[in-house]
């Protein structure tokens, strides 16, 4: 009787398993569907590399939109991952308990807030304030970039610090018998022990950088030409599918599933190697 | 009794005012519903052509093979160019205008202006807006990549409010005194221009339906085009239809 009652429960369980991973299945099929006969039609070297967008005249290229989410990720990540280490750091080595038990759930609600919330921001601060000083439209890779850099901190800073502190104590009471400072046993001993789970973190943080839509719809002016500087505005693959789905209809919005298709490949891509670097020690 | 239904979808330029003749329309006759969705012009003119809907809203002409179905005016949009109100400039010729957004003109001292860029600022591909502003300004001539790319009026308005470089077109009933709206060749982009035909920039706003409505769907067309429907889209800053018994 509870062998048929464990069996019971763990079938059920095992259904509501399988029942998330067919959600995933049952997306990236649709996507599939709706978006290859298009690249099929343009070719797929036309469609990745192909430098003219304008739908309506039947110009599918989105190679300035691979440009446009590199470089904004990038500036992200640049301004972004020095901040989120160092935060990083100081909670995982240096903060006194008080401190780190505020400061820790002050950067968890920076996850929490909506993206909209924070490209509303960004359109009333950031971009006022880049046109004012630096010149341009403001509506900007820079300003995307900003907003990026912050929207990923909680997700750097809280996994990189998690792989700080799961670090052997051994490692460090050794450092410290050797006659190692502090700071000296954090960037010879710590960092480098720490290393895979902290590149595991930044690309995770990447990858969020990479498929964030809506804050950076309203900051980064969305042009679809390649963009000249930082100060010029930009379009990602995301913000691509995000302004023109509400008109698109036909081959355009096949073309939207399509840009869909490069934009899952490469989210794929960074999740397997921050998979992989994880695993790695 | 169950409640007859009327299905209209198209244009989200054309929606916001079909809403509000719909919500008139069903106090004014409680047994009817109206289900209005948006999805765009082209959209719009399909969902006509093959049945989906009663009506199809458009915010362009019908062009070609379109041309063959049943549609009415219900009014015209005027178009205004936009631009930050502390820009000296005050009037514009359309060539201007098109040089512009095609980034043949790209520095404001070249229009007489301040020595700055110019920061063109468009509608997404897909747009009735757009459309009608390509075919009505652009002519063969295209606009720049480089163009700021905003996804409704409002955005862009706001975004030219903003900027002192900035230009942009919007719905010329969404002008307010946040932006300065150019005369075009001299004329004022007014509602008096637009109804006496000396401001060129204007676009119709077209109910579309496969075959002459019957019944339910007639109704509601006719309190459309009636002098409370066209008072009720005026009030919402439209310009009242010319024709008012279409084809």
């Amino acid at each position: 009787m509870k062998s048929l009652k464990e069996k019971i429960s763990e079938s059920v369980f095992l259904l509501i398993a399988l029942s998330a991973l067919s959600a995933l299945a049952l997306i990236t099929v649709f996507i599939f569907i709706e978006g290859v006969p298009i690249i099929a039609k343009v070719g797929v070297v036309n469609f990745v590399f192909g430098m003219k967008w304008a739908p309506s005249q039947g110009a599918f290229g989105i190679f300035p939109m691979i440009i446009g989410s590199v470089s904004v990720t990038l500036g992200a990540a640049v301004l972004g991952v020095p901040v989120a280490l160092c935060c990083s750091i100081f909670l995982a080595e240096f903060a006194p308990a008080t401190l780190s038990n505020l400061v820790r759930p002050a950067i968890q609600l920076l996850a929490g807030i909506p993206s909209v919330v924070y490209g509303f921001w960004g359109l009333v601060f950031i971009v006022p304030a880049i046109r004012n000083y630096l010149g341009g439209p403001g509506l900007s890779i820079l300003a995307g970039s900003v907003i990026l850099a912050i929207m990923i901190l909680p997700t750097v800073i809280s996994i990189s610090e998690v792989s700080l502190l799961a670090l052997p104590r051994l490692y460090k009471e050794g450092a410290f018998a050797l006659g190692a400072t502090h700071w000296q046993t954090i960037r010879s001993v710590l960092m480098p022990a720490a290393k895979s789970g902290i590149v595991a973190a930044i690309i995770l943080g990447i990858g969020r950088a990479i498929g964030e839509t809506m804050a950076v719809i309203m900051v980064l002016g969305n042009a679809v030409a390649l963009p000249q500087s930082i100060l010029d505005p930009a379009r990602t693959l995301t913000t691509n599918i995000g302004i023109e789905m509400g008109y698109a209809s036909g081959e355009h919005q096949e073309a939207l599933f399509a840009t869909g298709i490069v934009l899952l490949i490469i989210i794929m891509i960074l999740n397997a190697i921050a998979q992989y670097a994880a695993r790695r020690r | 009794m169950p409640k007859a239904g009327i299905i209209v979808a198209g244009s989200t330029s054309v929606q916001p005012f079909a809403e509000v003749l719909a919500e008139e329309y069903m106090t004014l006759h409680p047994d009817v519903t109206i289900d209005i969705q948006g999805g765009g012009s082209a959209a719009g003119i399909m969902a006509a052509q093959s049945g989906i809907a009663d009506i199809g809203m458009s915010s362009r002409e019908l062009e070609g093979g379109e041309k063959s179905l049943w549609y009415v005016e219900i009014a015209r949009d005027g178009l205004a160019v936009i631009v930050h109100p502390s820009n000296p400039i005050g009037n514009l010729s359309l060539n201007q205008v098109r040089d512009i957004y095609a980034a043949t003109v790209s520095n404001w001292s070249l229009l007489g202006g301040p020595r700055s860029q110019i920061h063109v600022i468009t509608r997404e591909d897909g747009s009735g807006t757009r459309a009608a502003f390509e075919s009505l300004v652009m002519g063969k001539a295209e606009i720049t990549p480089r163009a700021i790319v905003q996804d409704s009026n409002g955005a862009v308005r706001q975004l030219v409010a903003d900027d002192p470089n900035a230009i942009g077109f919007i719905s010329l009933g969404l002008v307010n005194e946040t932006v300065k709206a150019l005369e075009l060749g001299g004329v004022a982009a007014t509602r008096e221009n637009v109804i006496n035909g000396s401001y060129g920039l204007s676009r119709p706003f077209l109910f579309i339906a496969r075959s002459q409505p019957t019944g339910q769907t007639k109704q509601f067309i006719d309190f459309t085009l009636s002098a409370e429907g066209q008072k009720l889209l005026a009030t919402e800053g439209l310009i009242p239809s010319s024709d008012g018994t279409g084809k």
